[in-house]
């Protein structure tokens, strides 16, 4: 199926809380939406899955308008972010639930729930009652009476987001193999810029109401259109700088001049901002090219792999991501070196006008 | 919200919609027609226009009847409401033996009908045979309920208390299991009273529940009709006659359809405007628009 | 302020306990230094929560002592301790303002209102929340209604302690970077005692000075950040903490180092680790090694003249994700899957093969630690 939304709309009242959204998806796609609460990731789920209605715009499904169609009659299903299952069936019975609907034979019922309970790793579970499990094990059932119906669209709406940090790293990983090579198309909201990038496939960038981006993930990662759109798709927070463009160097607010690269060469003068993700602001000096800015510590967070150091800069708060453990006085200043071949550089409307160069990705079968 | 369209949704509701069809816009429409004009028998009909409705307002009878019913009504909630609630903080939490057994006799009274109800109460209040009654005498007191309109007047909201602060207990329990431990919690650990525990936090997170309890108070009390009805027959003289009952006699008794039509019209229309004013109101106080 | 001392604590929700298996909190001793931010960090059902209402005085132990600055506290409630605490839901008085909410917990000590007035500024001024004391604190954002269950608990001269019970479930990613920023900077400014509760190990560890983590109602390792990631005293801590966790290979004991499928991985110098007391025959050895510190390199260049490079184990890569700063390699180690977390910018090899650094690599006998 091909999942095609057309300037939809959604209005509540004198709130617009989805504003002309156009989205092709196609079969089998993996698709992130990455937004921040309230950004209208749900508003947009329910719409696709015919729970609410546009008040503009149309979906067409394989070039079908199914624009006012209720859910109950589009081949949709839906994980929520909290832990959805009938509480007085069992496992079973809840993964069984949909095909009965449907009106499939016993021993066809039989071998989907437990072909689809053992890729989720709860086929030991079938007789427990959701009450007696965790909350990553209720969450799996969920997924799994979603997963059986086989519906072509299948939507998740944040589904590891009550579960703890360690449960969500493997059932990330777990979703991320098991909506491989389906003919589905998968949606997954999530406020997290490293989910979307663990995630992979596409992803779609949603910021109060409207869709920034679309595109292969790494793709938007890589060239945010906006500067909205990075600093949604940072995590640490993207820094900000000021600075002016001129035809030979960029000239950040404190005076410190930045020569430029390949990629920000021959872009029209005048005011703009540099963004520059945390990881490519650093104590140690990466290349000959690099320029340091003074900064003063403001706390140094050392996570044990990493430190981050969250300094101010000319009034500005900055964050570097270094590897390893560095600690700092709170109050000292120390210089922070800036790539100029990984600076991203917007207009001052917070358009892309320069994204660095990325390096080529080879994701499988590299052997 | 904008919900999807599905045709078939009609037929779900088409039942429901032929039944309040029936039982209340088909009587309401007669009555609208009854109250307009003068009616003497099968096609003979005569229209009068407002004349009814002018009687009725200019009918004293009428005004007093109002006026009690706006009192009973105000004194079942001021009862009622502060008991239901002070009952509820009462009540045992979590489960148990004792929270179940508290909540089935709190929904005990709730499950007598309303004519069993007046007559229990008929029995109860005598002062010759009655538990309730003839221990007031034995105490000293000179209580007769059919002779002296006070005693009918407490008696008969004695009576709705028992009959009804349970509803209101009950919605407020509801409304206080919703709360989250670590209110309580947060609460103890501020220091704060019992008094600050139960205004700052208990109470706010129980308005939702408390709206509900005080319009169905509110407009069950005011409709009241076969409690006093039984117990008191209105009496004495017209002490407890309460707007429905007065139509009643109005209408069944005195045969004025006429009248009783429009007056029926003028008690569904107030009822329609305090309901609406409080929900207005009370839905607004403790949130901030109000002030 | 004061030191925090737990003696011989343990819980259990059961009248009459039995076997371990009925302690949600085994028997335990700690002393926290006054000021410190701490974290107890494990996942859901560890007893990081029974720990942290022991401290505040919600849960009364089964056995054990629990002291304040030497005083013993064990039966005193929670609003006799001197401690505030920060719940994972924001908990604000809805119908008051920022003011009131805040001034709340000295009103209901009787303090003075110009001494309050003074305190309530100046935490306010602290939290960024100045603008907001007039506004209804129903009204405000989730990060906003944190702060100010925070600033509850700050505008107390008397208090302690500060404990978190993962406060920052309902905030979005971007401002949990600004409320941890703010709170360290409070920690700084005020050296009090905080106590973090939390599953997510980012949070524990860019919060706390010392973290302890809990499995199965005992504190299997505390320490800074960096100890933890360096030394994981236990492959759980191995396994728990660093995103992907530690690649945890059984592994056979040989002359030199150890045996992975018959692969050899060395291993720094040392006594034997099988000579030690704790060695029998059926004991269970595994080797652990975190992706950040494994090198991936070329088999052959590494190699020169044809044959295997010295400390290089050939690998088969089987995916490799792209996560922005970084790229996790997943590689296939004899029937084990290892993986290797790679620097933005730098190439997987078409021939690779991974290095073990003997520092970097750890021995575990029966998922403890061997050294």
């Amino acid at each position: 199926m091909t999942l095609r939304l057309e300037d939809v709309s959604k209005r509540v009242g004198a709130a617009l809380h989805l504003d002309g959204i156009s989205l092709a998806l196609e079969p089998g796609s993996f698709n992130v939406l990455l937004g921040r609460t309230l950004a209208g990731k749900t508003s947009l789920l329910r719409l696709m899955a015919g729970l609410d209605k546009p008040t503009g715009g149309r979906i067409l499904e394989d070039g079908r308008d199914v624009t006012g169609v209720p859910a109950g009659r589009r081949d949709v299903a839906m994980v929520y972010q909290q832990f959805i299952n009938y509480p007085s069936f069992t496992v079973y019975e809840n993964i069984a639930s949909p095909l009965r609907r449907q009106g499939l034979g016993r021993d066809e019922i039989d071998r989907r729930v437990r072909g689809t309970a053992a890729m989720l790793h709860i086929e030991g579970l079938l007789d427990r009652l959701p009450g007696q499990l965790s909350g990553g094990q209720q969450q799996r059932t969920a997924i799994a009476r979603a997963l059986v119906k086989g519906a072509r669209l299948l939507l998740l709406d944040e589904p590891l987001v009550n579960l703890d940090y360690k449960l969500r790293e493997e059932l990330r990983a777990e979703l991320r193999q098991l909506f491989r090579d389906t003919g589905t198309i998968v949606v997954y909201a999530t406020t997290e810029p490293a989910e979307a990038l663990i995630m992979g496939g596409n992803t779609a960038v949603l910021h109060e109401g409207r869709l920034i981006q679309h595109g292969p993930t790494a793709e938007v990662y890589g060239q945010p259109v906006t500067a909205d759109c990075a600093a949604i798709f940072s995590d640490p927070p993207m820094n900000f700088l000021d600075a002016i463009l001129s035809d030979d160097r960029l000239m950040l607010g404190d005076g410190t001049a930045l020569p430029l690269a390949a990629h920000d060469r021959g872009l029209p003068p005048g005011p703009c901002r540099v963004g520059i993700r945390a990881n490519h602001l650093s104590v140690v000096r990466p290349n000959d090219m690099a320029v340091a800015i003074r900064a003063r510590v403001e706390l140094a967070e050392i996570s044990g792999s990493e430190t981050f150091i969250h300094v101010g800069h000319a009034g500005v708060p900055l964050v570097a991501q270094e590897h390893g453990v560095h600690p700092h006085q709170i109050g000292e200043t120390i210089a922070l070196y800036v790539d100029p071949t990984r600076i991203f550089v917007f207009a001052p409307d917070g358009t892309l006008q320069a994204a660095p160069a990325r390096v080529p990705q080879r994701r499988r079968g590299v052997a | 919200m904008d919900k999807p369209w599905n045709n078939r949704a009609w037929l779900l509701v088409l039942p429901v919609v032929a039944i309040v069809a029936f039982s209340a816009i088909l009587p309401l429409m007669t009555v609208v027609n009854y109250s307009v004009q003068d009616i003497f028998g099968p096609g003979q009909a005569y229209w009068v226009g407002t004349e009814w409705y002018r009687k009725v307002l200019e009918d004293e009878r009428l005004r007093d009847a109002l006026l009690r019913q706006m009192l009973y009504s105000l004194a079942v909630l001021a009862i009622e409401i502060p008991l239901g609630v002070a009952i509820a903080l009462c009540m045992p939490s979590g489960k148990g033996w004792r929270t179940s057994l508290t909540l089935v006799l709190l929904a005990l009274p709730l499950l007598i009908p309303w004519n069993v109800v007046g007559t229990i109460w008929q029995i109860f209040a005598r002062g010759d045979i009655g538990l309730g009654g003839a221990a007031l005498q034995r105490l000293g007191l000179d209580y007769n309920y059919t002779g002296d309109p006070l005693d009918a007047w407490l008696t008969v909201l004695a009576m709705d208390v028992w009959h009804w602060t349970s509803l209101v207990a009950l919605l407020a329990y509801a409304g206080l299991q919703a709360i989250p431990p670590a209110f309580y919690q947060a609460a103890k650990i501020d220091g704060a009273s019992r008094w600050s525990v139960f205004r700052y936090i208990q109470l706010p997170k129980m308005r939702g529940v408390l709206i509900i309890a005080v319009l169905l108070r509110f407009m069950d009390s005011f409709m009241i009709y076969t409690e006093p009805f039984v117990l008191t027959g209105g009496g004495p003289g017209n002490a407890t006659t309460f707007l429905s009952q007065f139509l009643t006699r109005m209408a069944v008794g005195q045969f004025d359809l006429g009248v009783a039509a429009a007056f029926s019209i003028i008690y569904f229309l107030i009822v329609l405007l305090f309901s609406y004013v409080f929900y207005t109101f009370i839905t607004k106080v403790g949130t901030g628009d109000a002030r | 302020m004061a030191t925090i001392e737990l003696r011989d604590i343990a819980h259990s929700y059961r009248p009459d306990p039995r076997g371990p298996s009925d302690y949600a909190l085994r028997r335990l001793s700690r002393s926290w230094e006054d000021g410190t931010a701490c974290a107890l960090l494990g996942p859901s059902g560890c007893g990081k929560t029974t720990l942290l209402n022991i401290i505040s005085g919600l849960i009364t132990p089964s056995e054990g002592r629990i002291l304040f600055g030497g005083r013993d506290v064990t039966g005193l409630s929670p609003e006799r301790r001197n401690i505030a605490q920060v719940f994972q839901f924001p908990v604000i008085y809805d119908t008051m303002t920022v003011y009131d909410n805040l001034a709340f917990p000295l009103r209901n000590r009787g303090m003075a209102r110009p001494d309050l007035d003074r305190r309530v500024r100046r935490v306010a001024e602290l939290l960024d929340l100045t603008g907001d004391l007039k506004r209804r604190a129903q009204r405000l954002t989730p990060d906003a209604k944190q702060k100010i269950s925070l600033g509850r608990g700050l505008v107390r001269e008397d208090v302690a302690a500060i404990l978190f019970d993962e406060p920052l479930t309902v905030i979005d990613p971007h401002m949990k970077w600004q409320l941890r920023r703010k709170l360290r900077e409070i920690h700084k400014e005020v050296r009090l005692s905080l106590i973090y509760v939390t599953h997510d190990q980012v949070e524990a560890l860019t919060f706390a000075d010392q973290v302890a983590v809990m499995v199965d109602g005992a504190i299997v390792q505390v320490g800074t950040p960096q100890e933890l990631f360096e030394e994981p005293a236990h492959t759980f801590v191995g396994y728990f903490i660093g995103s992907p966790g530690m690649n945890l290979l059984p592994c056979e004991l040989a002359e030199g180092g150890a045996r992975v499928d018959g692969i050899p991985i060395p291993l720094p110098a040392g006594p034997r680790p099988d000579a030690g007391p704790h060695a029998g025959p059926g004991a269970r050895y595994e080797i652990g090694i975190r992706p950040e510190f494994l090198e991936i390199d070329h088999l052959g260049r590494a190699a020169g003249n044809g044959g295997a490079a010295p400390g290089l184990v050939p690998v088969d890569v089987t995916d490799v994700a792209f996560l922005g700063t970084h790229r996790i390699v997943t590689a296939r180690l004899g029937r084990h899957t290892v993986k290797v977390k790679l620097d933005e910018g730098r190439p997987v090899p078409g021939d690779p093969g991974l290095r073990f650094p003997p520092g970097r690599t750890k021995l575990y006998r029966d998922g403890v630690l061997v050294n």
